[in-house]
């Protein structure tokens, strides 16, 4: 089973339309994230050639180093061998003089070499969000990845923001849970555009999916994307989708203390929205210590304290949101 | 566990390089850099990576991690700073930081063995 999206079992990535009911699940042949397995150049890339997005085929130079050693190792140590369709009828076979007698057919010679690679590990994702990116610019689209921990009132805080800036910005959403389209369902009873992706066993939102997820959304032009990540408030900091901003939501019932607890959210985000303030009469949190934590992590990060719920301190969100959105000419990511 | 994801992604790449190599050429040893403010725990990949080598050509590999510790560079006066976790204070008591190290992750080098089984020599004893 491939972990990233679980597909082949029972837990693949799935992207749900709840205005039709319209839903895709992700198999491997819609994958363009390349399989582990030994012979992966005989699925993986054919899709990435229709796609007509070739990666794959550009090693970088190798600076092999040679190591002739003169290591035997015997071969039946290589069970995996077996289960691999190819054949050993390779041309070097035949390079290889005999040494000694019956020996030789006993033992396999192993010639190792050393590759240099220094290839980023989630180059695949960053150059696709790279692409999402593209897209959003290409169509003048604001898009934010908006993060939390599970439970800080981000669906709250999207239903009423898409409520109250109808005729002001269009908004659409893509949300993104392990499973259910109940999110979806709380979107579209706003009058909002909104596709559920479902991550299955993934416990976060990666560009491929988002490129997908979009594709069923179809955003129009000129418009807001927010993408509900799967609460979490770990793995989503690693997973660049293509936004221009991340915008995390703590809320004042966790701990004042998670921007240093997980510090590397609240360092990817540009705007942190302290949710929930409403219910700060009833709680021991010290709204001016969490903001000291956050600015000690993240010097640049910009704050607003909202309650979703009563609509306090709402007006300073969607100021920002009416500035992003008005200065569509650079549609990079702020830094 | 993002790293079940990332280990993914590093045998996946190193199964890719392999088969450019020849049909059978095995991994036998990966070199990872990861750097200690990366948000990735070396004994998490350590874990996943026997799980997701299997039935690859990545399988029985011997995984090697580099950490890299964390260095930054002062906004204000220039200095550098070493660091043990995500944020800090320099010297001059600025809290403004670039991070100029400790974010790596990177598959470094691979190495590959080709097995050859000399096909006429089996033959032979056979």
């Amino acid at each position: 089973m491939c972990t990233t999206c679980g597909c082949s079992g029972t837990n693949g990535v799935t992207i749900t339309d709840p205005a039709t009911g319209e839903k895709q699940v992700a198999t491997q042949a819609e994958h363009d994230h390349a399989h582990a397995h030994a012979v992966a150049h005989e699925h993986g890339h054919a899709i990435e050639d229709a796609g007509g997005d070739h990666h794959h085929s550009h090693p970088r130079a190798y600076r092999p180093v040679h190591e002739h050693g003169r290591r035997f190792l015997h071969g039946h140590d290589h069970g995996h061998d077996h289960t691999h369709p190819h054949g050993h009828e390779h041309g070097h076979a035949h390079a290889h003089e005999p040494i000694g007698s019956g020996v030789v057919a006993l033992h396999a010679r192993v010639h190792r070499t050393t590759i240099t690679l220094e290839q980023e590990i989630l180059a695949k994702n960053q150059r696709l969000a790279e692409r999402n990116r593209g897209w959003f610019a290409g169509r003048r689209i604001l898009a934010l990845n908006l993060v939390s921990s599970p439970g800080s009132g981000k669906t709250t805080l999207l239903e009423r923001t898409i409520r109250d800036l109808q005729g002001q910005l269009e908004i659409q959403v893509i949300e993104g849970d392990q499973a259910t389209v109940n999110d979806a369902e709380r979107i579209r009873a706003t009058g909002c555009r909104v596709i559920q992706i479902n991550t299955g066993t993934g416990c976060h939102l990666e560009a491929d999916m988002l490129a997908r997820g979009l594709e069923a959304l179809q955003p129009s032009p000129d418009s807001v994307v927010m993408i509900e990540n799967v609460g979490n408030l770990v793995c989503p900091a690693l997973f660049d989708l293509g936004e221009r901003a991340k915008v995390v939501i703590l809320s004042v019932t966790e701990g004042e203390d998670k921007p240093i607890k997980y510090p590397h959210m609240f360092k990817a985000s540009q705007v942190m929205l302290l949710n929930k303030i409403d219910l700060l009469p009833h709680l021991r949190f010290d709204v001016e210590k969490c903001i000291a934590y956050a600015k000690q992590v993240n010097p640049a990060i910009q704050v607003f304290r909202v309650s979703a719920d009563t609509g306090e301190g709402m007006a300073g969100w969607y100021g920002w949101l009416r500035g992003q959105s008005a200065g569509r000419e650079d549609f990079g990511a702020i830094a | 566990m993002h790293e079940l994801s990332i280990t993914h992604s590093v045998v996946a790449i190193c199964a890719e390089r392999a088969a450019e190599q020849g049909m059978d050429t095995r991994v036998t040893r990966v070199t990872l850099e990861v750097g200690k403010l990366s948000a990735v725990m070396p004994d998490a990949l350590r874990f996943c990576f026997e799980i997701c080598a299997q039935d690859t050509v990545v399988e029985g590999a011997q995984l090697e991690i580099i950490e890299i510790p964390g260095r930054a560079r002062c906004r204000d006066c220039g200095g550098e700073v070493a660091l043990s976790e995500l944020f800090g204070r320099c010297r001059c008591g600025n809290a403004n930081l670039d991070l100029i190290a400790g974010q790596e992750l990177k598959i470094k080098h691979m190495e590959v063995a080709e097995c050859a089984q000399p096909a006429d020599a089996l033959a032979r004893t056979a």
